[in-house]
């Protein structure tokens, strides 16, 4: 059995009007250490599958399984979420927005502070703890948002596109900073994304979604070289424009 | 160039339109009452209707010395406080429970349209009825006339944080309660702290109106009472204090803002 696994997940949507079918037939394995990641156009689903990974909404029908429990079992702290934003709290301070996560299982005391406010220097961003998120840049703050992931030591690591609003040069920084801290602590990782070379540089595979309704459409194993580099090296090395083309190509044909 | 005597310039500048709009209001203020005190000795107003800023004050101090002005405006002062804390506070709560139970508010909101389109002060007679001729139906008139608007306006604040908040919260597996009290409520601190700002107002005109159906005490009795002996210096002295008592009021609410607000 795998770490995670997503069995005949179907969703549909339901308003006055409709019922639009966002997902349908998915069903894939995550083995414990990996990062996996949802390529896809723009209404293809893959949000609405990491929100349902995440324990926000129920599927219509299927499940998820964390090590063989369902999800909600232990809601917890077996999930971590980064969204596209940072949405650090305004009116706390960085180091109140870190221990939020703690805060509200009450573990925000003695030894899992100090381990947390230590999670601070690991994203770099050592004696900001003290000053509040408008402060920061938008890269720290995401990196912030990082540290405020980690600190409940999370099973899962669900990225909801979270470099999408950065500019180019702090992206492939924060790719980097990302990848180097999750594989340090052993994390698994599931990145949402519509960059097909963040996607190769960052993961281990790549299911490629395809839209009405949301389906795999097709899965690539990213080759041994590119894995094991970091995501900037990834992009330099001579496998990265292979796989580029061979993804481009397919998603150019799900267009017809 | 030399940015450091720009920088003076600028400042002084900026020192000099400042001093230049401070000169401006004392001279409405001026003008204003000496322009009063002239009219009404020159009779081209009626003294006997609006009296005379030099009358006002000489009645001022006649009324402090005797100690009847301090227990007036202190019996409206304090109603007022008590009304402004307890309908803000309620109106709050009943915002939270709108927001607690998406149900509930559904059902209430035509009554919570109703009510807030209905003038609060007709209910007066009625409330008086309820509670008595006292302290409890004035303070009742004060806190009744903001609780509504306060908590549509309150609820419709709490609807819009931003659901990502929530969303954030909601991974890390908090309650509803959590998600209230970390996200839902310092969200809305801003537009808590703008509603107390109109409640001032608002309390204001619910205690003078009820001290004007009932009382035999307080700033709004003195109005009244003055109104039916054709005593206007008595009125207008009346309109004074309230003046800068509610100035004082909404002074305090805008520190209490700066002091919770750190944007």
């Amino acid at each position: 059995m795998s770490f995670l696994t997503i069995q005949d997940i179907h969703h549909t949507y339901f308003s006055n009007q409709t019922a639009a079918t966002a997902l349908a037939d998915i069903s894939l394995d995550i083995e414990k250490g990996e990062f996996v990641s949802f390529l896809g156009p723009s209404g293809c689903g893959k949000t609405t599958l990491l929100s349902i990974i995440a324990g926000l909404f129920p599927p219509t029908s299927g499940k998820i399984l964390l090590e063989n429990k369902p999800l909600d079992a232990d809601s917890d702290t077996s999930i971590g979420y980064m969204l596209q934003q940072d949405y650090l709290f305004p009116w706390k301070t960085i180091e109140e927005n870190i221990l939020l996560g703690l805060k509200l299982i009450k573990k925000d005391e003695g030894l899992e502070r100090i381990k947390t406010l230590k999670l601070l220097s690991d994203v770099g961003l050592g004696g900001t703890g003290k000053l509040y998120p408008r402060e920061l840049s938008g890269g720290m703050r995401q990196r912030a948002a990082l540290a405020r992931t980690l600190a409940v030591d999370p099973k899962i690591l669900l990225l909801d596109e979270p470099f999408s609003a950065l500019d180019y040069q702090t992206k492939l920084k924060l790719e980097d900073l990302v990848f180097e801290t999750l594989k340090s602590f052993g994390k698994t990782a599931v990145l949402v994304t519509h960059d097909i070379g963040e996607a190769i540089a960052m993961s281990d595979r790549i299911y490629l979604f395809s839209p009405n309704p949301g389906r795999v459409h097709k899965t690539f194993e990213v080759p041994d070289e590119l894995r094991g580099l970091m995501p900037f090296h990834a992009r330099n090395h001579p496998q990265y424009p292979i796989l580029f083309q061979t993804i481009w190509k397919e998603l150019e044909s799900l267009e017809y | 160039m030399n940015i450091e005597q720009l920088h003076k310039q600028y400042k002084t500048s900026l020192k000099k339109e400042n001093r230049l709009i401070r000169l401006y209001q004392i001279l409405i203020f001026l003008v204003f009452f000496s322009s009063w005190e002239l009219f009404s000795r020159m009779e081209w107003i009626d003294p006997l209707i609006f009296s005379s800023p030099s009358k006002v004050w000489q009645l001022f101090l006649q009324k402090l010395a005797d100690g009847t002005l301090l227990s007036h405006s202190g019996v409206t002062l304090f109603e007022t406080v008590l009304g402004f804390i307890i309908g803000t506070l309620l109106g709050t709560i009943l915002a939270s429970l709108l927001w607690w139970s998406p149900r509930l508010s559904k059902t209430l909101d035509p009554y919570l349209v109703i009510l807030n389109a209905m003038p609060k002060v007709a209910l007066g007679p009625i409330i008086i009825v309820a509670f008595g001729p006292g302290f409890p139906s004035i303070i009742s008139m004060g806190a009744i006339i903001s609780i509504i608007i306060t908590t549509i306006v309150v609820y419709t604040a709490f609807r819009e944080v931003d659901p990502n908040y929530l969303k954030v919260l909601q991974t890390f597996g908090a309650t509803r309660t959590q998600a209230f009290r970390e996200a839902i409520l310092p969200a809305s601190f801003p537009t808590i702290i703008s509603t107390l700002k109109v409640n001032v107002g608002l309390s204001w005109v619910g205690v003078i109106v009820g001290e004007f159906l009932v009382s035999a005490k307080g700033l709004g009795y003195l109005i009244i009472y003055g109104f039916q002996v054709f005593n206007f210096t008595l009125v207008m002295l009346a309109l004074m204090i309230i003046a800068v008592f509610a100035t004082i009021m909404y002074q305090l609410v805008e520190l209490l803002e700066r002091k919770l607000i750190k944007d």
